[in-house]
């Protein structure tokens, strides 16, 4: 294949000055280099496979069966929620501390509404949704306008919303959903349909993902070429395709020869969709990590940080609601415990899938798979019959090592 | 027996890809200041480097030899008990602390019980700065103090390590003329006292002052040393930048429209201490095509005045008024301003201008990405296009636009820095000491551009230090003085005499 970058010479007017830098423009070099260079972008991704591939082993190929591929999706769900907007918050050089008092409080008030004022699930969910996006334009206000860290915030919030909670619930637990509402955490798309012994909706679904991903790689491809930039050589690009697709095919078996297609995972698509846009492709996204990687030149660059931090917020605090929604749906019961600790799962969701703790760093991909990689160890643990004790010794290590591996990758590339 | 304090001898050091330094020899008179010169990433920094052990012994080719022995430095504390000590660029003092705090960091006197002797810290400290003619209470805060005092200040904490060598990275880059002017003086105090300093330097003048010899390093490799008698600036320019550089200033015929920009009145406080005034009632003008120079000390308020009225970045109770082609606007917030059309890029880049971990490209675009937008997304590539045709036009230096600005050397640093405000397309760019820490040849390119952007229409304010650049660059200058402007000059009316005269000029009392 050939893919020679179309390099310009550099045009310099005589007076250039100064050593001009001759890359080494040699195909095995550069497709090496290339390789390289996708593995360590790529090393989350990898370490997710190992992961895998570890507890397939240990757990005897039951982390790979059907019902625990899809338990794995509905278990951690409301996690990778939070972790979209957490990564976001973090890009930006903030922390959310209040994400899981936020979706018990959330969840407590869905409980009012839906069960004990009787309300429509659909009027439920979107009250529930508001008062979380209300929560964040309170704790944004304080971060953005007033310019308390947004950890002093957090932290307050996480009190002040756990005990809201429990005000709301009075010292009991609300339960017993409307079934339309238990579905956001518990439902299945085939529920729609009737039964299979193969779901062939899963499938179909399946399949339509492989193809956009293929079309959508491809003229991502193209468009590069057509403007000179450089690309990676076609051997590895086709290998790096139908290994994701044949993941995409194996999950899509596995949910389609169980029950289907989760509720939770359509919501998480379109959320990893909607927000990988707006991160790389919107003025919105690329303002946060403009602000997280130099607050003060962004700001001189006339872009409007306070919004931008107050926006985060709210939409954290939306995203913490719907978190809440989906935990209590899948419980089917809003209680005080809700949300213990989320979000320390969602942070290190977000550090493990490389973010930076100084902000202008990380990938909503990243902290999917991060999240991810934390499913699958709480996942395969469990299954190994591991104690929740030494399961939280497993957690943080993996945490300090993911994180020492990309500070340690960072320097060797002589990054900052 | 040589009478040379240091000798290094052919030293090579190599980066993967990248031969940093090839075969440098240097030698050091004991008792003598020498500079070295060098573009930025001629290699000077790495060669000190190397001396100071920061790059261990095993880790480049060749020797050092100090005090006519041979030393093989593990790390910078190896170094130091030697006698050698760098005092970096970047200050390296901690602000919360005291000066004597520290001045013995890591260093600290212990008294009974091997507690830290606060008294004898203080009293030591004091001597210490005495020696610097630093005349600051020991026990003040870093933070309190001016970037001038701070640089006396590492001075006298390498004094405290009893330095035999003292090496000073571009010390003077961030001062104002009177504090370079006394630590130039205590360089040469010092050497009467017998230390001998090496001095990495950009500006010819004070090297010119201060230096005994000067060794001139360039793609890392020796060109030569020029001894005190044979130092001319014509000749360390040329060994610089490898050819004669006829004018360090390109021709410039301006080509005067009509009045683009008008201040009035604009007055500026403290942002603290609101009761201060700091910009006090500047009014001036910039007419398209022409390059207007704002000359002033540190701390007269130039860059205060450049950032209140961009956006009132700087300062509090702001007032005054500014036209546009004769017509008021309002620029109370950056994005305000830089629909207007004015542009500011500031002094700092680093903390201010860049955002250091992100390429090229995306540093171009940061102000103006609505320009990229195409039904609610940013078209990237279009972007890289753009940014592309920039590294071309302006010569930035990189393999290509997705390299991270936090890499390139300072001169192509400042051109995508320039490269984003030209893509804002603004009628005015204030450029605040656009040319501060580049080397001599990138200057040059940077001028071409200012003169580029005059050419086509555009009004430009250069704030600078310099007076020679400004002198060099500009149509017509003003000279501001404890924020007040004090006078303007046609360039052909303008000296170095008559605008210090007016840069220093005082308030009525």
């Amino acid at each position: 294949m050939s893919n020679t970058p179309t390099q310009t010479p550099p045009t310099g007017d005589s007076q250039a000055v100064g050593a001009t830098i001759n890359p080494v423009q040699n195909k095995f070099t550069d497709r090496l280099s290339h390789v390289l260079a996708d593995l360590g972008k790529n090393g989350i991704f990898i370490a997710l496979i190992a992961v895998v591939v570890l507890f397939s082993i240990l757990t005897d190929g039951i982390l790979l069966r059907p019902q625990n591929i899809s338990n794995l999706v509905v278990q951690n769900g409301y996690i990778l929620v939070l972790a979209i907007g957490m990564v976001m918050v973090i890009i930006a050089g903030h922390i959310d501390l209040s994400v899981g008092s936020v979706a018990a409080f959330v969840g407590a008030c869905s409980g009012v509404f839906a069960v004990q004022w009787g309300l429509p699930w659909w009027l439920s969910v979107i009250l529930s949704l508001g008062i979380g996006a209300l929560v964040g334009v309170w704790q944004g206000f304080w971060i953005a306008y007033v310019g308390i860290p947004a950890f002093i915030v957090t932290l307050a919030g996480m009190l002040i919303f756990r005990g809201l909670a429990l005000v709301v619930l009075g010292n009991a637990n609300i339960g017993s959903f409307p079934a339309e509402y238990r579905a956001l955490g518990n439902g299945f798309l085939t529920d729609l349909f009737g039964e299979f012994e193969i779901d062939p909706l899963t499938l179909g679904v399946g399949a339509i993902a492989i193809i956009a991903l293929v079309v959508q790689q491809v003229r991502t491809r193209r468009g590069r070429q057509k403007y000179g930039q450089d690309v990676e050589p076609m051997v590895w690009f086709v290998i790096k395709l139908v290994l994701i697709s044949a993941a995409i095919g194996f999950f899509a078996y596995s949910l389609a020869s169980y029950k289907g297609i989760p509720i939770t995972l359509i919501i998480l698509a379109v959320l990893i969709l909607v927000y990988g846009i707006v991160m790389n492709r919107t003025v919105f996204g690329r303002h946060i990590y403009a602000i997280g990687g130099n607050r003060h030149a962004a700001e001189l660059s006339g872009i409007k940080t306070r919004r931008v931090d107050f926006w985060l917020f709210v939409n954290m605090g939306t995203l913490a609601a719907l978190a809440g929604l989906i935990f209590t749906a899948r419980l089917n019961l809003a209680g005080p415990k809700a949300g213990d600790g989320f979000e320390l799962e969602a942070i290190s969701a977000a550090f493990i899938g490389g973010a930076a703790v100084q902000g202008g760093v990380g990938t909503i991909g990243g902290a999917i798979i991060g999240g991810l990689i934390i499913g699958v160890l709480n996942n395969g643990m469990s299954i190994m019959g591991i104690g929740i004790e030494w399961q939280q010794v497993v957690k943080g290590l993996v945490l300090l090592l993911a994180v020492a591996f990309d500070v340690y990758n960072r320097r060797r590339s002589g990054g900052r | 027996m040589t009478n040379n304090i240091l000798e290094m001898r052919g030293i090579t050091k190599t980066f993967p890809g990248v031969k940093a330094l090839s075969n440098v020899t240097i030698e050091v008179e004991r008792g003598e200041v020498h500079a070295i010169c060098g573009e930025n990433g001629a290699g000077k920094s790495t060669l000190m480097k190397v001396l100071s052990g920061v790059y261990p012994h095993g880790t480049y080719d060749g020797d050092i030899v100090f005090e006519n022995e041979t030393v093989e430095f593990k790390d910078l504390t190896d170094s130091e008990a030697k006698g050698i000590v760098i005092i970096h660029q970047e200050l390296a003092l901690s602000p919360y602390l005291s000066i004597a705090e520290n001045i013995f960091l890591n260093n600290e006197l212990k008294g009974r019980g091997g507690l830290i002797d606060w008294n004898k810290t203080n009293f030591e400290a004091s001597k210490l700065l005495a020696r610097v003619g630093l005349r600051e209470n020991p026990t003040t805060k870093i933070m309190d103090i001016g970037v001038g005092k701070q640089q006396l200040v590492e001075i006298a904490k390498a004094l405290s390590k009893e330095v035999k060598l003292l090496i000073l990275d571009e010390p003077t880059a961030a001062l104002n003329d009177e504090d370079s002017d006394h630590l130039l003086d205590l360089i040469l105090h010092l050497k009467g006292q017998g230390i001998t300093s090496i001095i990495i330097s950009h500006k010819l003048n004070e090297i010119k002052k201060v230096a005994d010899s000067v060794t001139v390093i360039r793609d890392g490799k020796t060109i030569e040393t020029i001894a005190k008698q044979e130092v001319t600036e014509d000749r360390i320019i040329k060994d610089m930048v490898g050819r004669d550089l006829e004018h360090r200033y390109p021709d410039h015929t301006p080509n005067l429209g009509d009045e683009l920009l008008r201040v009035e009145d604009w007055t500026a406080h403290h942002p603290q201490d609101t009761s201060r005034v700091v910009v006090d009632n500047v009014n001036l003008h910039v007419r398209a095509g022409e390059i207007v120079g704002i000359a002033g000390l540190m701390g007269a308020g130039r860059t205060e005045f450049a950032m209140s009225l961009f956006g009132q970045s700087y300062g509090s109770r702001i007032s005054g008024k500014v036209f546009l082609r004769g017509k008021e606007i309002k620029t109370r917030t950056v994005s305000e301003a830089i629909e207007h059309g004015i542009a500011y890029a500031t002094e700092d880049r680093k903390t201010y201008g860049l955002n250091l971990i992100e390429d090229i490209k995306r540093n171009i675009s940061m102000a103006s990405l609505k320009k990229l937008e195409r039904f609610g997304l940013v078209h990237d590539n279009e972007e890289y296009k753009i940014a592309t045709e920039f590294k071309n036009s302006m010569n930035i230096k990189a393999p290509n636009v997705l390299v991270k600005t936090g890499k390139l050397s300072g001169g192509n640093q400042q051109k995508v820095v320039l490269s984003k405000w030209i893509y804002s397309d603004p009628d005015v760019l204030i450029l605040d000491e656009p040319t501060r820490g580049i080397d001599v040849g990138a200057k040059y390119e940077i001028y071409t551009i200012i003169n580029k952007l005059a050419a086509q229409g555009k009004g430009v304010i250069v704030i600078s230090s310099e007076l020679p650049e400004l002198l060099g660059i500009c149509d017509r200058v003003y000279a501001i003085s404890e924020g007040r402007i004090t006078g303007e000059l046609p360039i052909a009316e303008a000296t170095p005499e008559s605008m210090l005269k007016l840069m220093t000029m005082e308030k009525p009392r």
